[in-house]
């Protein structure tokens, strides 16, 4: 394992509102991955989870705290904050999003859906089609690459929307409860393919899940409580 | 780069496609009301270059004939003909009125113009089919609009007059077709009493003392014969010659002959800016309040259509796409309703213009106008859903 983390945050805190009226979301989250590393996040609702998602997306600001990627410091509070001028390009080029419905653009069929990421990062047409093919062969659904999103399966969008998530080669991936409308079967083969893809392609993944039946499947698990994480050993089963 | 804005059309193009027609039949009728008032402006010109004149003379301070009543001696065009300049006079009449033919009334403009010589001024420009006038009495020549074909026999007021010849483009100010019947016909029609009148009149010159002296013979008999007569017309119509000043020989005329001339360019005038500038006033309120519900609609729309894309802009937005590009979507949707909308409207104005009982006249100019105004309300309409649009967060694509 490469010994420098995909992702590090250090005492990682977020205040909605001031005054009385403020709410501690986090309190001091300390977390490490490594790449090729999928763990779980897990925690009661409202315990933290999506505000630590949504920080460690550069999606909202945290309060206090750092933030590394691959080694490199992307936020740090004491240092006048979000190091990268523009947050957009950070999350276009270094953050892969995977969300609990697949959020796909239905007017755009599977590959470009894919395509769409290396192309908003400038990447030329044919060699960011060539790399959503690539993928949506590594994903097993090669064979839908023309077909629109509304004629997919669930468990066939949910993979498109994970090579959509890699198409920038993005070192970390943020998975937002990504079983959560699939059945037993399906969530285990998402679950599977996440873990054959952060190996394939080096990438860390964090999955924010309450589904008990993956749960099991993680060697290493981030559980939240207060606004505070625990690590906790995962069973790691094979799937 | 993928066209996001084409792919969201191609993939609703039904729904594009059915806004962007509702749109066009809208953007139509603002087209058809601007070719209203250029059809307007077209009658005006027609009539007075169908007319065959140089000056219009009529009765002192009135805008006449055509704009106002004007009432002249038939006999006064002898003196305006010795003038320097003048090359041709005609006496013309003009009255509107209702004809009833093949069951059905129509409203035209009755011309009377001397049939002495042919192409007298007033007398029809040209003809489509049929002949001139030739009889005195009880032939005319109508327009085509009248419904009226070559032989057939139309009552207006006490007699029939056949039609022998047709023309076309022949209307009043107001878009009313020309009918045009030899002047003394027209002098009868127009200022000639029925029966019961001129008894009347009659029995009431002769209870005037003033006009009923016994120590005078023929006096009454002299008057009351001079309120049976139809002597009157409306305009004498004048050609000059090659090189006269027609400001200079209207001059002459309103200096020495004590009545009104007017050039072509002063009818204009009259017929443009005074004849028809509270419709045309009328119509630029319509053409107004059309663009503002167009541009609300179109704003509406755009709106709308931005605001069912939530989550998509938010995915859009989270995984990194700028706010050009998002907005050119928008915009580039907007721009291509305002497309879809124009064609079909202009389409539309196009078909449904003969349809109208007045000339709408679609020039290409209002056009091209008109389609730079469709898209610069499409593009302003865009900025409410652009500004929607980027105040999305991208945390609304993150659960919690």
């Amino acid at each position: 394992m490469d010994a420098t983390p995909a992702i590090r945050l250090t005492g990682l805190r977020k205040r909605y509102g001031t005054g009385e009226a403020a709410v501690d979301a986090l309190k001091g989250v300390d977390m490490t991955v490594a790449p090729g590393e999928v763990v779980g996040l897990i925690g009661p609702s409202g315990s933290g989870k999506s505000t630590l998602l949504k920080c460690l997306g550069a999606v909202i600001e945290p309060t206090a705290g750092r933030i590394e990627l691959s080694g490199e410091t992307i936020y740090d509070s004491e240092d006048g904050g979000w190091r990268a001028g523009d947050l957009r390009t950070l999350r276009r080029d270094r953050i892969g999003f995977v969300f609990q419905a697949p959020y796909l653009i239905p007017f755009l069929d599977v590959t470009d859906n894919v395509a769409l990421l290396p192309m908003l990062a400038g990447v030329g047409n044919a060699a960011a089609r060539q790399r959503a093919l690539e993928l949506l062969t590594a994903l097993d659904v090669a064979h839908r690459a023309g077909a629109q999103v509304s004629q997919l399966s669930g468990g066939e969008q949910q993979r498109v929307a994970i090579a959509r998530a890699l198409a920038n080669h993005a070192p970390v991936i943020l998975a937002d409860e990504p079983t959560a409308p699939l059945d037993s079967e399906r969530a285990l083969t998402v679950v599977r393919i996440l873990n054959q893809m952060a190996v394939q392609y080096q990438t860390a993944i964090i999955v924010v899940t309450h589904d008990e039946k993956i749960i099991p499947t993680f060697r290493r698990i981030y559980q939240i409580r207060d606004g505070k994480t625990h690590e906790e050993a995962g069973e790691g089963r094979e799937i | 780069m993928i066209n996001l804005a084409g792919r969201d059309v191609l993939h609703g193009w039904g729904k594009f496609l059915f806004t962007g027609i509702g749109l066009g039949l809208l953007i139509g009728v603002t087209l058809s009301m601007a070719g209203i008032y250029r059809g307007m402006v077209d009658d005006g010109q027609a009539l007075i270059d169908n007319s065959g004149a140089d000056l219009w003379v009529v009765q002192q301070s009135t805008l006449g004939p055509y704009a106002e009543p004007s009432s002249l001696r038939d006999d006064v065009w002898r003196g305006i003909a010795g003038l320097p300049g003048v090359a041709e006079t005609g006496n013309a009449a003009y009255l509107t009125l209702q004809i009833e033919h093949a069951g059905r009334e129509s409203r035209v403009m009755l011309v009377g113009f001397e049939v002495d010589r042919l192409n007298r001024p007033g007398a029809p420009a040209y003809l489509t089919a049929g002949r001139p006038v030739l009889a005195g009495h009880y032939e005319a020549i109508a327009d085509e609009r009248t419904g009226l074909r070559l032989g057939e026999q139309v009552r207006i007021r006490r007699h029939d007059y056949r039609i022998v010849g047709l023309t076309r483009r022949m209307v009043s100010a107001s878009g009313d077709p020309m009918v045009f019947v030899p002047l003394k016909d027209a002098q009868e029609i127009q200022f000639l009493k029925d029966n019961d009148a001129l008894l009347n009149e009659r029995a009431r010159v002769a209870a005037n003392p003033a006009f009923n002296r016994p120590g005078v013979p023929g006096l009454l008999e002299a008057v009351q014969a001079s309120g049976a007569q139809s002597r009157m017309v409306n305009a004498v119509l004048v050609r000059l010659e090659p090189g006269a000043d027609p400001d200079a020989v209207a001059g002459e005329i309103r200096r020495w002959k004590r009545l009104q001339a007017y050039t072509k360019v002063q009818m204009e005038d009259i017929l443009v800016a005074k004849l028809i500038a509270t419709s045309s006033r009328q119509i630029a309120m319509f053409l107004v309040i059309l663009s503002v519900v167009t541009a609300a609609i179109v704003a509406f729309i755009i709106y709308t259509m931005t605001m069912a894309k939530v989550r998509e802009i938010a995915v859009l937005k989270l995984i990194g796409a700028r706010n050009r590009t998002i907005s050119g979507m928008i915009l580039q949707q907007a721009l291509g309703l305002g497309l879809i909308g124009f064609l079909v409207g202009r389409v539309a104005a196009g078909l449904w213009a003969p349809v109208f009982p007045k000339y709408v006249l679609l020039l290409p100019g209002d056009a091209l106008r008109g389609f730079a105004i469709v898209m610069a309300i499409c593009a302003l309409a865009s900025v409410v859903a652009i500004r929607a649009a980027l105040r999305i967060d991208p945390a609304e694509a993150i659960g919690g």
